[in-house]
């Protein structure tokens, strides 16, 4: 549905991966991000593709439909009347805490868990209660499971070996894709003879020799660190674009999550609080727990919005939204400017974060990039008497 | 005052054998090389030279003397051949027997049993372990005799069973072993990360090829671990085949048939099973498993 309304004009605020949808299909011009500054998560330039596939025009299609879907272990319930359509060609994230919920949905579209209720289609098939092998859906798993007693090229062959593709071609498939994640030295040796880094890029050759139609990552950078980690999400993102394929990622991390996904569907204690680009989830918070599970929020409610707002909705405002000024200050029209007194002032390297407290006795989060040196800067310090300003459209109101 | 005494007793024994790392080997071996040496590899090494000797047909001493008359006999006598045999096929059997059985047990223990079936089944499994050995053979023995269990239950259907021939012999001897095989089987599977079971089955794999391409790789070494004690437990066995066989004749059963009466001949005929045991270690070792007991 939403895709239909994309491709009557209705754009959504960021086009969804590979093509956003003009009138008739015979205009369609998809668009493709250009350079990895993308990967940042600011990127603003598209360039359309201008060759396009048939298979190209039934992207604008949910690829896997999830209605009512539940799941109760013992007496809890892990995932509680969950309905998402999942576009094809797309690179959605499942994000939450530990819990929520996000890892069992992915089982459940995996296979590996029987819902108790609700179903799951993919490509218009119902496939809620088929065994796992059975499934045109592949996962990389988070602790990778390749089969220890095997080598590199055997287990990506492993798949193939099951669908008894003929033995010279399978082979020769593996070596197309261990040649594609860059470890062709690596094709005899065993998996503990490889590091973390290796191992889930053989996981994920071994899936992705298959082409199925969805790839589901269950935490598949969890136990990289840093560094590799974020290799590793360019990467991904990298493969995923090039392939075509449609990914599901699960990750606790949300700073991944806006890194690489197109969607993100948020999730808590077994629901979905909000689906959306991650500029959507960030900027417009539905619930008071995507405002405050996504970066930090200054959440502002009942008696206090009263007070500094004039009504007693929720408000949530971002830390690095909010400026302080000297009280000289004059406001601009569509700013808000209230007089308050530093508490703290906390050094983090790029952003020292103030909090400071306000007439009313409310305490306000504050973020600000450290553009100068100290000395050279007008940091605040405790005790100091300064405005708190922000621009009246950066606050927003939750509905919920 | 005290002080002193107490920082300062000597210990004239620990700092001598501190210093002397060589005297403290000693002292650590002492007894286990005793056992080894003394009892253990002194008479298998009387054994074989008893095995040299022969027995005197007037007065039926044993006389020490050099000749290799008892292995000419052991090799060339077509009922010793065909005692051998058998037995190596009744061990091998056994073996196979015990590995059929323990494989599938061990997936439903490990995988799909829960926490209370999988107790009970592993108690289950080793309480044999705590009869007595005879008892064993003897149940067996009342089970599959001609007016047995196994005859009254069966009697309706037109079953009768085998009598006591081969195949009892196995079925008593994989009843006596078999927890030696289903322990370390069962072991093995737990120990296999139930990631690999979504990961092959999420790869189009059924439970078969799962079992057969992943299950099995895994545990070799928890089955040749196992099989070295059913197979050599096995070829060495006589009272199973002595209550349970009937007429079958196992190596043991002919040894201790000439225990007393020729002594050379059974230490001769000895050598049989445990080269047949040297050669399975052998064979088991190459492949590895034998470091992962």
């Amino acid at each position: 549905m939403l895709c239909l309304l994309q491709g009557i004009g209705f754009r959504l605020a960021r086009p969804s991966q590979h093509a956003v949808r003009v009138l008739f299909p015979a205009f369609t011009v998809p668009l493709q991000r250009v350079g990895m500054s993308c990967l940042a998560g600011n990127c603003t330039v598209w360039r359309p593709i201008m060759r396009i596939s048939p298979a190209e025009y039934s992207f604008c299609v949910a690829i896997i439909e999830i209605r009512h879907l539940a799941k109760t272990f013992g007496a809890v319930k892990a995932v509680d009347d969950i309905s998402l359509d999942i576009e094809s060609g797309e690179f959605i994230t499942l994000l939450g805490p530990s819990g929520s919920g996000k890892t069992t949905v992915l089982r459940m579209i995996a296979g590996f868990e029987d819902p108790d209720g609700g179903t799951i289609h993919l490509n218009g098939t119902e496939i809620t209660h088929l065994p796992p092998f059975d499934r045109e859906v592949n996962t990389v798993f988070q602790d990778y499971a390749l089969f220890p007693h095997m080598t590199v090229q055997d287990n990506v062959e492993y798949g193939l070996r099951t669908r008894k593709v003929p033995k010279a071609e399978r082979a020769e498939q593996a070596r197309q894709a261990i040649a594609s994640v860059k470890l062709e030295h690596a094709r005899e040796r065993l998996p503990h003879q490889l590091s973390g880094g290796q191992r889930q890029r053989i996981a994920l050759a071994r899936t992705l020799v298959l082409r199925p139609k969805v790839l589901l990552l269950d935490e598949p950078l969890g136990a990289l660190d840093r560094q590799l980690r974020e290799e590793m999400q360019v990467e991904l993102k990298t493969i995923q674009r090039d392939a075509g394929i449609t990914f599901v990622f699960v990750t606790h991390d949300q700073e991944e999550a806006m890194r690489m996904s197109d969607r993100i569907v948020i999730f808590n204690e077994g629901r979905i609080e909000q689906v959306g680009t991650p500029e959507q989830v960030y900027e417009r918070p539905a619930t008071k727990f995507v405002a405050g599970f996504l970066g930090s929020a200054n959440i502002v409610s009942g008696e206090s919005a009263q007070k500094l707002f004039g009504h007693s909705k929720t408000v949530s405002i971002r830390p690095e939204r909010i400026r302080l000024k000297p009280s000289s200050y004059t406001p601009t029209p569509d700013e808000t400017a209230l007089p308050v007194v530093v508490n703290e002032a906390a050094f983090i390297g790029a952003n020292t974060v103030y909090l400071v407290d306000t007439d009313h006795g409310i305490v306000l989060s504050i973020s600000k990039t450290n553009e100068e040196l100290l000395g050279q800067d007008n940091r605040f310090v405790p005790g100091d008497r300064v405005l708190a300003v922000w621009r009246n459209s950066h606050t927003v109101v939750i509905p919920a | 005052m005290s002080d002193t005494s107490m920082s300062r007793q000597r210990r004239p024994i620990s700092s001598y054998l501190l210093r002397r790392p060589k005297v403290r080997l000693l002292g650590l071996l002492a007894l286990p090389m005793t056992w080894i040496v003394g009892v253990y590899i002194l008479s298998l090494f009387l054994l074989l030279v008893t095995a040299f000797w022969n027995v005197d047909p007037f007065t039926s001493l044993v006389s020490p003397a050099f000749n290799l008359e008892n292995f000419r006999l052991i090799f060339t006598n077509s009922a010793y051949i065909a005692t051998s045999i058998r037995t190596l096929f009744i061990a091998l059997a056994v073996t196979t027997v015990c590995v059929v059985f323990a494989v599938p047990l061990g997936i439903f223990m490990a995988k799909i049993a829960s926490p209370r079936l999988r107790n009970a089944l592993a108690v289950a499994i080793t309480l044999p372990l705590w009869a007595g050995y005879l008892v064993k053979v003897i149940a067996m023995r009342l089970v599959f005799t001609e007016e047995g269990f196994f005859n009254w239950l069966m009697a309706p259907l037109g079953i009768r069973g085998p009598g006591f021939s081969i195949p009892i012999v196995i079925l008593t001897l994989t009843y006596l072993w078999f927890p030696y095989m289903a322990l370390p089987v069962y072991t093995a599977i737990r120990q296999i990360p139930p990631i690999l079971f979504d990961a092959s089955s999420d790869m189009g794999a059924k439970g078969f090829v799962t079992v057969y391409r992943v299950v099995l790789p895994l545990i070799v070494p928890a089955i040749i671990a196992g099989s070295v004690f059913t197979f050599s437990l096995s070829l060495g066995d006589y009272l199973a085949a002595r209550f349970t066989g009937g007429s079958t004749q196992m190596i043991g059963s002919i040894i201790a048939a000439n225990i007393n009466l020729n002594p050379p001949v059974a230490a001769a005929y000895s050598m049989v099973p445990i080269t047949f045991v040297v050669i399975y270690l052998m064979v088991a070792r190459r492949t590895g498993s034998l470091e992962r007991m």
